[in-house]
C-alpha cells in the first residue's frame, strides 16, 4: 500500500518496447546506436473503455442519489451534527478505543504467553482464544450484562479462602462496563492471533542475534522483534479496528446510546428512516476514512529500512 | 591449561536421537585464531553455539576465560544459570552469523550501538563514538546511516562484525561468515577478520576458506561426525593430514 507504483500486475506485458525490435536485423546495434533509440510506450485502449464505463455508472449513481427526494438530504443535513448524534458518535469512538485498547493489550500478552515455552501459559492462552472466538459477541455481551444473575457479589482474594475486596456485581458492572468488557475480551482473542502471526513472521535469526548480543529479554521483544512484526500486524489491525467501529453497533441490544442505537431512537420518533440511516452511514464512512489515512502513515513508519 | 580463553571438555549434545556432538575437547589460547573445518552436518555450528550457550550441552563443560558458560558449579552438580546471567555472559562472547542477522529496522550505526547500551548499560554518547570508530575500522563510516537493505552482503557482514566488536568481547565466534556472500565480496570480509587476527583478538572461525585458514590460523581443527578428528598448526593439518577423513575432505574443498 505504501509503494503502489512499484509493482505492475503480473499478467501485464512489458509496457516498454523499442522500435528497433520490429526491424529485420534483430540486433538493436544494427539499426542505430543505443542512445539514439526512442522508447514508445504501449497504448491501452481497453483501459480507456473500462474507465469510460465506470465513469458513466458513477454519474448514474450520483444522479440517483441526488434527484430522488426520498433520500431526504435536507433531513440528513439537519441531523448530521445534532447534539444527540454527536454524543452517539463520541460514545462509539470511546467504545472502539477501549475495545481495541483492551484487545491489543490483552492480545499481546496472550500472544506472548502462547509462544512461551511454559506449557501452562501457552495452553491457557490457547484455551482463551478458542473459547472467546467460539462465542458470538452478542451472547458474550448479554452474559456480562447479566453477570449479576450468576454472581451477586464479586470478591478478590485467595481462591476458596478469605477475600480482600468485595463488591456488588451490579455496582461494578454497569451496562457500559459490560459493553467494554465484552468488546475488549472478544477482541483480545482476535488481536492475540494477529500479534502472534506478526511475531512468527519475524525471522528467528533476529531473536537469536539479539540473544547472542546479550540484549535483555524484554528489549529483544519490544525493540527488535515487535517493530518488525508491526509490518504484518498493522494492516490486519487496521481491518480489526475498522471492523470494531461498526461492530460496536451490537451493543444496541443493551440500549446503550452509541451511534446505531441513537439513530434508531430518532427515526422511531420522526419516521425519517432513510435519512437517519444515511446520517449513520456518513459518520461510519468518515470515521473509517480517517482511520484508513492514519493506517497509511503508521504503515509507512514501520516500513523504515525496507524501501 | 587454565590460561585457555575457551576451554571445552567432553561436550556432548543430541537433538532427539541424533547425537551431534560426541565428546568434543577444544582449547583456544588467548589471542589465538582457531579455524574449524569439516563437512556439512559435522556439528561445527552446534559446537560454536554451545560456546555462547545458544545451545545447551547435555554433558561436559564449556568455559570462557575460566568461567563456566551457562552453569554454576556446586559440588559435583551443575546448575543452569538464570536468563539474565546467561545474557551477561554472552555480552563477552561475540558471535557473527552466516546470514548476518542485522536488525533491518535499525541503521548500521544503531545496530552497533544497541547492545552496548541496552545490555551493558554504557553511556550512549560514549558508545556512539566507539561505534563510529568501529564502523571506520571495517571501512564503513560513510554507511553509518544506511539500513541493512541498502548495503551489500559484504558490507552487512562487516557491520555485523563491528556490532560484535562493540561489546569488547573476550572471544569472537564466526560461523561461516562468508558462505552467504557472492564470491567477489568474500575478500573484503576476510580482510576485516585478518585485521582482527593481527590485533590479537581471540577467535574461532568456522569456514571453508582453506587459503584463509592457512594464512591466519594458529590452529586448524578438523571435525567430522560430531568429533574432533585432528588438530594442529595449519601446515600440519592442511599439508600433511594424518587421518584419511581429513585427506578426503581437503581433496574435495581444495
Ligand atoms: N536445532 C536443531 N534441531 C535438530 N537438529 C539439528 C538442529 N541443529 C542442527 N541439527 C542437526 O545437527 C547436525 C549438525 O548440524 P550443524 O552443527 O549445523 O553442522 P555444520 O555446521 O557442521 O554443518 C545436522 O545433522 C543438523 O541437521
Ligand atoms: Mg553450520
Amino acid at each position: 500500500m505504501n509503494r503502489p507504483a512499484v509493482k505492475a500486475p503480473a499478467d501485464e506485458t512489458p509496457a516498454v518496447r523499442t522500435e528497433t525490435l520490429e526491424g529485420p536485423g534483430g540486433h538493436a546495434g544494427d539499426a542505430a546506436p543505443a542512445h539514439a533509440l526512442k522508447v514508445v510506450t504501449t497504448k491501452h485502449p481497453g483501459r480507456w473503455a473500462a474507465a469510460a464505463v465506470v465513469g458513466v455508472l458513477l454519474a448514474m449513481a450520483a444522479s440517483a442519489l441526488i434527484t430522488n427526494p426520498a433520500w431526504d438530504w435536507d433531513v440528513v443535513g439537519e441531523y448530521l451534527f445534532a447534539p444527540s448524534v454527536l454524543h452517539a458518535v463520541l460514545f462509539t469512538l470511546q467504545l472502539t478505543a477501549l475495545g481495541i485498547g483492551i484487545g491489543f493489550l490483552l492480545g499481546t500478552v496472550l500472544a506472548i504467553m502462547r509462544l512461551s515455552r511454559n506449557p501452562l501459559l501457552s495452553s491457557v492462552a490457547w484455551g482463551y482464544v478458542a473459547l472467546f472466538r467460539s462465542i458470538p459477541l452478542i451472547l458474550q455481551l448479554l452474559f456480562w450484562y447479566n453477570l449479576a444473575l450468576l454472581y451477586q457479589r464479586i470478591s478478590f482474594g485467595v481462591p476458596f479462602g478469605p477475600s480482600f475486596f468485595d463488591i456488588g456485581t451490579m455496582d461494578l458492572i454497569s451496562p457500559v462496563t459490560a459493553a467494554v468488557l465484552g468488546l475488549g475480551l472478544h477482541q483480545a482473542a482476535y488481536c492475540s492471533e494477529i500479534v502472534r502471526a506478526g511475531l512468527l513472521s519475524v525471522d528467528p535469526g533476529q531473536r537469536e542475534a539479539a540473544a547472542a548480543l546479550g540484549i535483555p529479554w524484554r528489549r529483544q521483544l519490544f525493540k527488535i522483534v515487535l517493530p518488525q512484526a508491526m509490518r504484518s500486524i498493522v494492516p490486519t489491525a487496521g481491518n480489526e479496528i475498522i471492523g470494531l467501529v461498526k461492530g460496536t453497533s451490537v451493543v444496541y441490544i443493551m440500549a446503550l446510546p452509541e451511534l446505531f442505537y441513537q439513530i434508531q431512537v430518532i427515526y422511531s420518533r420522526n419516521g425519517r428512516v432513510i435519512a437517519l440511516l444515511l446520517v449513520a452511514t456518513v459518520w461510519y464512512l468518515l470515521i473509517t476514512s480517517v482511520l484508513s489515512v492514519a493506517q497509511y502513515y503508521v504503515e509507512r513508519h514501520y516500513a523504515k529500512g525496507r524501501k | 591449561m587454565s590460561t585457555a580463553m575457551v576451554d571445552l571438555r567432553d561436550v556432548h549434545k543430541s537433538f532427539g536421537s541424533l547425537e551431534v556432538l560426541r565428546g568434543v575437547d577444544l582449547r583456544v589460547a588467548r589471542g589465538e585464531v582457531t579455524v574449524i573445518l569439516g563437512p556439512s552436518g559435522s556439528g561445527k555450528s552446534t559446537l560454536l553455539r554451545t560456546v555462547n550457550h545458544l545451545e545447551k550441552v547435555d554433558s561436559g563443560s564449556v568455559r570462557v576465560d575460566g568461567e563456566l558458560v551457562g552453569y554454576r558449579q556446586s559440588g559435583d552438580k551443575l546448575y543452569e544459570l538464570r536468563e539474565r546471567e546467561i545474557l551477561r555472559q554472552r555480552t563477552r562472547i561475540g558471535f557473527v552469523f552466516q546470514s548476518f542477522n542485522l536488525f533491518p529496522h535499525l541503521t548500521a550505526l544503531e545496530n552497533v550501538v544497541e547492545a552496548p547500551v541496552s545490555a551493558q548499560r554504557r553511556p550512549k554518547e560514549e558508545v556512539r563514538e566507539l561505534a563510529l570508530r568501529l564502523l571506520d575500522r571495517v571501512g564503513l563510516s560513510e554507511k553509518k546511516d544506511a539500513y541493512p537493505r541498502q548495503l551489500s552482503g559484504g558490507q552487512q557482514q562487516r557491520v555485523a562484525i563491528a556490532r560484535a566488536l562493540a561489546l569488547e568481547p573476550k572471544v569472537i565466534l564466526f560461523d561461516e561468515p562468508t558462505s552467504a556472500l557472492d564470491p567477489e565480496l568474500v575478500g573484503e570480509v576476510l580482510d576485516v577478520v585478518k585485521d582482527l587476527a593481527r590485533s590479537g583478538t581471540t577467535m574461532i572461525v568456522v569456514t571453508h576458506e582453506i587459503g584463509f585458514a592457512r594464512e591466519v590460523a594458529d590452529t586448524v581443527v578438523f571435525m567430522d561426525d560430531g568429533r574432533v578428528v585432528e588438530q594442529g598448526p595449519p601446515s600440519q593439518v592442511l599439508d600433511s593430514p594424518r587421518h584419511e577423513r581429513t585427506r578426503a575432505f581437503l581433496s574435495k574443498v581444495l
